[in-house]
């Protein structure tokens, strides 16, 4: 795998600013002048997640030309397992004392535990269901969807039909997952208070290597043959076809693979958070990354680690400051970014001789 | 006690129709001026029997103790001021030494029947009906002679059927009476077959043999019916929700089925035609509150007009920049949904506004074994005209013409003439102002707040991508069969499940049949 | 069917009363059409006679109503879609050149180069030596050495062409459908593509379907002429010309 200067410098700042952050939070005194207050950690580790799931986004939208408004669920299925893991380590100090159910299982006068409960007192299984639970409905829904040729905007309603559906369904108290409220008040994670500034720097580090990865996982994909056809996949579907490609399966794998990685970003997100309800799957959530995306700049990688972090610091300044302005503002973006910067801010900076990792243009 | 009443008042019909040629009136008077209660109570019975023209006033006066009897038979009653009327004259009267008639419980029950079987010789129907209908929940077999005798008399045939329902009821109830004659009897409640016959017939017990074999055919046989009616009833619901969908998703069939072009703020346009109604309404209520009854009425062409031209600013400023790429206009017109929610949550605050549905949109009918509500009819129509005038527009009208023409062949259409530009505001304008339209619909049903429309895009693309893109017949359909498929689920398995489920069948529906129930086809949907 | 069994040996392409419609629209009407091993065939006719429906039932995008399409003895391709019927080793050329815009010239063959087409595969895959020597000579063949740097949505409009029918050739197919080549060529360019097709010709069999009569000429091929779905005639481009509903329909108008 060929990594060029934009890349050095992606793996730099995403593992290095983080990491020198949690230094600055754990080393210096409050009070003192280089001091990182824990919420700055709080605010970078969350903006780290949802870089994850950017990166996700771009991996499907830049370069298969699957624009999936749906990226949000397999966000939100992967917090749900890491939830799952959490509420069970609050054990008897829940309202209700009961070790082994959470609380709103008692309050709705549940007994047991469900079947699909069993094992998420178990970290490792935890974070195995945060990838094979988005992993496999991805698998499943791309499979249906890329083999019977549902493209374009077609997809992309499905996929927000897809994820309305779960919002809806995990509203629901019946299925077991805290209904409208989700699950919160977690106390431990690994035996390690997660409300602890060391506990919070160390997910944030965690948070940027897995970032790391995933993005040097995303390059190699995309530099491959198979990231090239991909891009020929996304320019003329049916070429690719009538050179014996089979487009569905390509499709299938990054779409299961960008799943995966947005459900890591979940898992991730929820002890950083101390949250996790069905608001998350709102299909609004998903278009949103997808619009961090696009203006970090589609088809880049990098771009859309940085659109994530610029829009979500815009929005914590926004709602800081002008909380009734913020939707005027993200809606502006929306129009302002496609109208006038298709390629994104890394458009601004990728010089008309360099060889960009893909050109931008309509995939239709 | 009702057993021995009941006797009385069969003898006392059998009586007065009988062999026995005595005024059946100058019997009642007999018995009702004899001072025994036993005599009492047959003479009310008697009396109503007798049909007398008097026998409500004179019923009426004896339970407010104003009635009064000489000892020659002669009966009076005591008015308030303390004179005397003759009982069967109306006439002031003198009256001389009189008693009142005296009244025990059993005579007490016996004189509400009476009055309630009296009204059924009232002249006004309506009355007749009411009171027929308290025979037949009452079930009274003490009704039975009135009851026969009204049925004797009465012209209207609607009465007529209600009151032999209630004669078979008070004959089912009687202890005694033919086999035959009750048989007949289940047979007319079977007949009449809605949830109160059903529940009488239930209610029987220790029949004989050949009453409880109709009884228990009748009951499935209403059952039946009941189902049939439940089917009826689910359908009707469905309608109206796929009509909802239907005129949510109509607009979207013109800009995205027509144009191609996916536009995430339609549902906004759906909720400024909900706001434009809104605001007529209060401006209609400051200013001209003779007409405030007729708001709607105002409000449809305003919200066509506002929304139309909100859409013809979107096309020339947003959306013609962006034609043939779907993406990037689906998530421009996304952002603007944002900002036109934010606008409005601005404006007018983040609450639900009130909405007026008129007093002729309120309130329900009934037919047959269903129950229709006024403003879901209205909109059932509403949406109806509003397809018909839209294919009308598209089919006859100038600009419908050039509309298909653009869509057809752009260049083509360019080439003869047609300002393409010109053609594509207006025919987005025209989508919007039919989502505007909407609102005004749904304004009606849904709670009017910023999000309005944000609850109905998913849906409404649905129901165009399910009918097939570009037919407006498969549109109609597409919402027909959505809301109808919504409806027939939510009793079994909750309104949120249905809902789901219908979002997951179409999920799969769509990956069957990626263009739809009605797709186009040939070369001209590759390009 | 006895139909297959009664052809020569030597049938490439087999095509028996092919029918496809669109809403009532019959685009192709019982059409029949035999392709020997080695031969190149032009296709004619006038707009709407069927020629683009022929090349996607052939190629597996349009699945006809009724009818046969063999390939060789006995694969039925009516059976197969795209995919599987490009990997028999038929290639298609579509009327507007399509190529892979946003890679290079070079990546372009790659991507058409005969091999494993399975994501398992070409996620390790790395280009060989072998793999060079081949989009080597891809790009001889039709002279595109220098261009091999280039964006495929850089290039002229007969590059693309070019390109395209050089994807074609790297896919090593048995037959090339090729669909108006030489459409907005020079006439250079034409006399090109012409000594081109020539020269694939001598180890593959072609069908060529043109609009460009003195390209169809130069060819010097049988030609099928076809009209309103169906084969109005075939024969020599001499005799073709000389068919007087041939000259009614399509040349005389």
């Amino acid at each position: 795998m060929k990594l060029d200067r934009t890349a050095y410098l992606t793996l730099a700042l995403s593992l290095g600013v983080p990491v020198a952050l949690a230094l600055l939070n754990q080393t210096t005194e409050v009070g003192s002048a280089l001091h990182i207050p824990t919420y700055v950690v709080a605010l970078a580790g969350k903006y780290l997640c949802y870089a994850m799931l950017a990166l996700a986004v771009d991996l499907v939208w830049g370069f298969a030309g699957i624009l999936s408004l749906g990226h949000a669920a397999f966000f939100a299925l992967g917090g749900y397992a890491m939830g799952m893991y959490l509420m069970r380590q609050i054990g008897t100090r829940g309202v209700y004392g009961n070790a082994e159910l959470p609380d709103f299982m008692v309050f709705l006068g549940w007994h047991e535990l469900p079947w699909y409960w069993q094992g998420s007192q178990w970290f490792p299984f935890a974070v195995a269901m945060a990838l094979i639970v988005p992993g496999v409905l991805a698998m499943g829904f791309g499979w249906l969807a890329f083999r019977s040729r549902v493209t374009g905007v077609y997809l992309s309603i499905i996929t927000q039909a897809l994820t309305y559906a779960l919002l809806l369904a995990f509203f629901r108290n019946d299925m077991g997952f805290g209904g409208n409220n989700g699950m919160t008040d977690f106390k431990d994670i690994l035996g390690l208070n997660v409300q602890a500034d060391s506990t919070r720097s160390a997910l944030m580090v965690i948070s940027a290597l897995c970032l790391c990865v995933q993005y040097l996982v995303a390059r190699f994909v995309v530099q491959s043959r198979f990231g090239k056809v991909l891009i020929a996949v996304r320019n003329t579907e049916s070429r690719t076809r009538f050179l014996g490609y089979r487009p569905e399966a390509y499709k299938l794998v990054v779409w299961t693979l960008s799943a995966v990685m947005a459900g890591i970003g979940g898992a991730l997100y929820v002890p950083q958070v101390g949250i996790i309800n069905p608001s998350e799957f709102a299909p609004a959530n998903s278009i949103e990354a997808v619009i961090w995306v696009a203006v970090g700049g589609r088809g880049t990688l990098s771009g859309a680690i940085l659109g994530a972090v610029a829009v979500n610091f815009g929005k914590t300044w926004f709602t800081g400051m002008l909380p009734d302005y913020w939707l005027y503002a993200l809606g502006a973006l929306f129009i302002f970014v496609t109208l006038f910067l298709p390629k994104g801010i890394m458009g601004l900076f990728a010089k008309r001789a360099a060889k960009p990792v893909a050109v931008l243009e309509v995939a239709e | 006690m009702r057993r021995l009443l009941a006797f009385l008042m069969i003898a006392a019909v059998s009586l007065a129709s009988g062999p026995s040629k005595a005024d059946p009136v100058d019997d009642a008077v007999t018995a009702l001026s004899s001072g025994s209660f036993d005599s009492v109570h047959e003479g009310v019975g008697q009396l109503v029997a007798s049909g007398s023209p008097r026998a409500a006033a004179i019923i009426g006066s004896l339970q407010n103790g104003k009635l009064y009897f000489r000892p020659d038979h002669t009966l009076f009653i005591k008015q308030d001021d303390g004179t005397y009327v003759g009982a069967l004259t109306g006439t002031p009267a003198e009256a001389g030494a009189v008693k009142p008639v005296k009244v025990n419980n059993a005579i007490r029950g016996a004189m509400d029947a009476a009055l309630g079987a009296l009204r059924l010789f009232s002249p006004d129907a309506a009355t007749r009906m009411t009171a027929a209908e308290a025979v037949f929940h009452a079930a009274d077999p003490a009704a039975l002679p009135a009851l026969t005798k009204a049925l004797e008399k009465e012209a209207d045939p609607a009465v007529k059927v209600r009151m032999q329902q209630a004669r078979a009821a008070v004959v089912l109830a009687s202890p005694d009476g033919a086999e035959a004659d009750r048989v007949a009897a289940v047979g007319v409640l079977r007949a009449r077959g809605d949830i109160d016959a059903r529940g009488f017939l239930a209610s029987l017990s220790d029949q004989p043999p050949a009453v409880a074999a109709a009884i228990t055919s009748a009951l499935t046989a209403i059952d039946r019916l009941a189902q049939i009616w439940s089917v009826g009833q689910s359908i009707y619901y469905g309608l109206s929700l796929g009509s909802v969908l239907l005129l949510a998703a109509a607009g979207l069939a013109i800009t995205f089925g027509v144009m191609g072009v996916i536009n995430m703020a339609h549902g906004e346009m759906v909720m400024i035609g909900a706001y434009t109604t809104f605001v007529v309404q209060q401006f209609m209520r400051a200013h001209t509150p003779g007409l405030y009854g007729a708001s709607l009425l105002f409000a449809v062409p305003l919200a066509f007009m506002v929304s139309g031209s909100i859409g013809i600013v979107i096309e020339r400023t947003l959306i013609r920049w962006l034609y043939g790429r779907p993406l990037e206009t689906l998530l421009a017109t996304w952002g603007l949904s944002l900002v036109l929610q934010q606008a409005v949550r601005t404006i007018f605050g983040a609450n639900n506004q009130d909405v007026d549905t008129p007093p002729w949109m309120s309130g329900a009918t009934a037919l047959g074994g269903l129950t229709l509500t006024w403003n879901r009819m209205y909109i059932i129509l509403f949406s109806a005209v509003v397809l018909a005038g839209l294919m009308a527009a598209l089919r006859y009208t100038s600009l419908g013409l050039r509309m298909r023409a653009v869509t057809q062949n752009r260049r083509m259409a360019a080439a003869m003439g047609i300002r393409t530009p010109w053609i594509d505001a207006l025919t987005f304008g025209l989508g919007s102002g039919i989502a505007g339209m909407a609102g005004v619909a749904l304004s009606q049903i849904d709670n009017v707040s910023p999000n309005l429309g944000q609850s109905y895009i998913i849906d409404s693309f649905m129901v165009v991508v399910f009918g097939g893109v570009g037919n407006l017949w498969g549109t109609t359909l597409g919402a027909l069969t959505l809301g109808i498929v919504n409806k027939f689920l939510e009793p079994v398995a909750g309104a949120v499940v249905a809902k789901i489920v219908v979002l997951v069948l179409l999920i799969l529906f769509i990956q069957r049949r990626p263009r739809g129930m009605f797709p186009l086809k040939g070369r001209a949907v590759e390009s | 069917m006895t139909e297959t069994q009664t052809l020569p040996g030597d049938t490439l392409l087999y095509l028996g009363g092919v029918t496809v419609s669109f809403d009532g629209f019959r685009a192709l009407n019982a059409l029949s059409l035999v392709l020997e091993k080695g031969e190149m065939r032009a296709v004619i006719g006038p707009n709407g006679a069927g020629k683009t429906t022929m090349m996607d039932v052939i190629t597996g995008k349009t699945r006809p109503d009724t009818g046969k399409v063999m390939f060789g003895v006995n694969t039925d391709l009516t059976q197969l879609d795209e995919p599987a019927i490009a990997a028999l080793g038929i290639g298609r050329k579509f009327q507007k050149p399509t190529v892979f815009e946003p890679h290079t010239v070079w990546d372009n063959i790659l991507l058409a180069l005969a091999g494993d087409r399975k994501p398992r595969f070409s996620l390790w895959a790395k280009e060989t030596a072998e793999e060079r020597t081949r989009i080597e000579s891809v790009l001889e063949t039709v002279r595109m050495k220098d261009q091999r740097h280039r964006l495929g949505g850089d290039l002229s409009h007969g590059q693309k062409q070019w390109l395209e029918i050089g994807m074609l050739l790297a896919q090593e197919p048995q037959l090339l459908l090729v669909d108006e080549p030489v459409a907005g060529m020079t006439d250079a360019e034409t006399e090109q593509t012409a000594e081109l097709l020539r020269e694939i010709n001598k180890t593959r069999s072609v069908v060529v379907v043109e609009h460009d009569m003195a390209f169809v000429r130069a060819l010097d091929v049988k030609v099928t002429v076809l009209h309103e779905g169906s084969v109005l005639s075939e024969g020599s481009i001499d005799n073709v010309s000389a068919d007087p509903r041939v000259v009614e329909v399509y040349l005389g108008r």
